[in-house]
């Protein structure tokens, strides 16, 4: 379909809608209304096409990893050991009062940054929420 | 002789201009107007790349037309001969839209500003733009198109608003687009529909960019309550490479199809985002993202500065597009603010209204007002990646209503 095609379209769509808008003397009210709702089922629209690129992207994705994981050999689990003393040069445990882990890793990354700093070389007590 | 000269020299200098000329007390104003707009950009730092460089072509026209014609850097009369409009047409119809002229006769802004007339600029921005914009966060939430839709309001609010106020469709769509907050699409359309208001309009939009800090929090308070604030909304899924990839494609082929006027904007945006995200044209999106932007900003920037002429600019027309501007502005926020709440409801909760202010284009700004004002309310809140949806979603939306208002109004 070519451009002027579809802008032919278009127009006739506008047309069928509101024939007014077409004309230069169109009440303004009618073509901001016109604007709007071309605007916003023009994106709706779009959402719609994005929601289904997303689904298949996303089904193709889960179906290739359930074919890595059945032609895969199943790996044991490492035991887990407890007790075991930090790795040198890690931060140990943190301790967390009313923080998601994911935010405090992420306050985490932010201090190392700012202090430019390797995460590893720095050492997190605890993070707590101030309310 | 000597003193011949010498009177000569004086007359014709730019001090006694102001005296001698017609327009030499507007070129003045404008001269003091460069200034306090050269302070806003430095010391405050309001828009600075785009702020000192419009501050700059203001400045420069303003002082170059006083020692005339053959001195000036941009001449308003050139390009109302190119248009066929304003003062200076008569037994110019050879002008009419004839670039060989501007090249011929122009000054150093003159030929600049071909690549304003020529909507240049604002697509070589918008290649930036897309380079430099993560379209991962909208991809993951495709509903926030519709908060970018929503936060369109203001344009179309303010177009009628300046319809009433005796602005011709063209203009008043010009004006409207301010409430878009996208720089580059503002000049494109009012380059298109009302070149002669194209100073004001650059500078309305770009101030009330800066200002978005102070214009768009009073609004969120007023609209939402402190629990709708508080919410905090669930982790964004993880979009692949091939999303990324895949989506500038779609919107490009989606888009222009159902707007063509739109394939400028769009079509270069998604090019610069394609840019960045094949991850094969690393050298290319590193120029489009750095030297390109930093060269069309700087060329746009004293361009479109150059249009602020006194004698046009000091018009009560102008005083109009700044306050209809900023009612754009507003209106824009309390569309998406509005279409976020109901979101909210819809959701039962999940979705927080204040990402829908987002939805007006100024990335990042206007989603980092969102995560702040969130912050506020419920300090563990993390709104950025979930308002930079709407945000990069708004300028999709922005260019759409650039496109139509563009195709309805542009002959």
């Amino acid at each position: 379909m070519s451009i002027a095609f579809a802008d032919e379209i278009v127009n006739e769509v506008i047309e069928t809608v509101a024939p007014a808008a077409t004309e230069a003397s169109a009440p303004p009210i009618v073509n901001a209304i016109l604007g709007y709702l071309v605007v916003f089922i023009g994106l709706a629209l779009l959402m719609v096409v994005i929601i289904v690129m997303g689904k298949i992207m996303v089904a193709a994705s889960k179906k290739k990893a359930e074919k890595a994981a059945e032609t895969a050999p199943a790996v044991e689990a490492a035991p887990v050991k407890k007790d075991l003393p930090a790795a040198p040069g890690s931060a140990g445990e943190v301790k967390l009062y009313d923080t998601d882990p994911a935010d405090a890793a992420m306050i985490m990354a932010i201090v190392a940054d700012k202090l430019q700093k390797p995460l590893n070389e720095l050492r997190f007590v605890s993070i707590k929420e101030v309310k | 002789m000597i003193f011949d000269k010498l009177g000569k020299l004086v007359t014709e200098s730019g001090f006694a201009q102001i005296i001698l000329s017609a327009d030499g007390w507007k070129a003045l104003i404008m001269i003091a107007i460069a200034c306090v707009l050269l302070y806003l950009g430095i010391k405050k730092q309001y828009e600075p790349l785009l702020m000192v460089g419009i501050a700059v072509g203001c400045l420069l026209a303003n002082v170059s037309v006083l020692g005339g014609f053959e001195n000036a850097l941009y001449h308003q009369e050139l390009w109302d001969r190119f248009l066929n409009s304003g003062a200076y047409t008569e037994g110019y119809e050879e002008y009419l839209h004839n670039y060989g002229y501007i090249l011929s006769e122009g000054g150093l802004i003159d030929i600049l500003y071909i690549g304003v007339k020529a909507g240049i600029y604002p697509c070589l921005i918008f290649i930036g733009i897309g380079a430099m914009t993560d379209f991962g966060p909208l991809i993951s939430n495709p509903k926030s198109l519709l908060l970018g839709a929503a936060a369109q309001f203001g344009v179309f609010f303010a177009f009628f608003g300046a319809t009433l106020l005796g602005f011709n469709n063209n203009a008043a769509a010009s004006i409207g687009i301010i409430g878009g907050a996208d720089g580059p699409t503002a000049i494109l359309t009012t380059t298109k529909l009302a070149p002669q208001y194209l100073g004001p309009i650059a500078v309305a939009a770009y101030s009330y960019m800066a200002l978005i800090p102070m214009i768009q929090p009073p609004i969120k308070k007023a609209l939402t309550t402190e629990k709708e604030r508080s919410v905090k909304m669930t982790q964004l899924r993880e979009v692949s490479k091939t999303e990324k990839i895949l989506f500038p494609i779609i919107v490009t082929i989606f888009v222009v199809l159902l707007l063509p006027s739109t394939a400028p904007l769009i079509g270069c945006l998604m090019f610069g985002n394609l840019l960045k995200e094949t991850g094969v044209t690393e050298r290319l999106s590193d120029v489009a993202q750095n030297a390109l932007m930093n060269i069309v900003t700087l060329f746009l920037g004293i361009s479109v500065g150059a249009t602020m002429v006194g004698s046009r600019f000091l018009e009560f027309d102008t005083i109009k597009i700044i306050v209809l501007g900023l009612v754009a502005f507003c209106f824009s926020t309390v569309g998406g603010l509005l279409v976020g709440k109901l979101m909210y409801r819809l959701s039962g909760g999940k979705i927080n209204p204040l990402i829908g202010s987002a939805g007006v284009s100024a990335v990042p700004m206007a989603a980092r007002v969102s995560q702040k004002v969130g912050q506020k309310a419920n300090p563990s809140n993390f709104l950025l990646m979930h308002a930079m949806g709407p945000n990069v979603a708004g300028v999709i939306g922005s260019a759409i209503a650039a496109g139509f208002l563009i195709s309805m109004f542009g002959g």
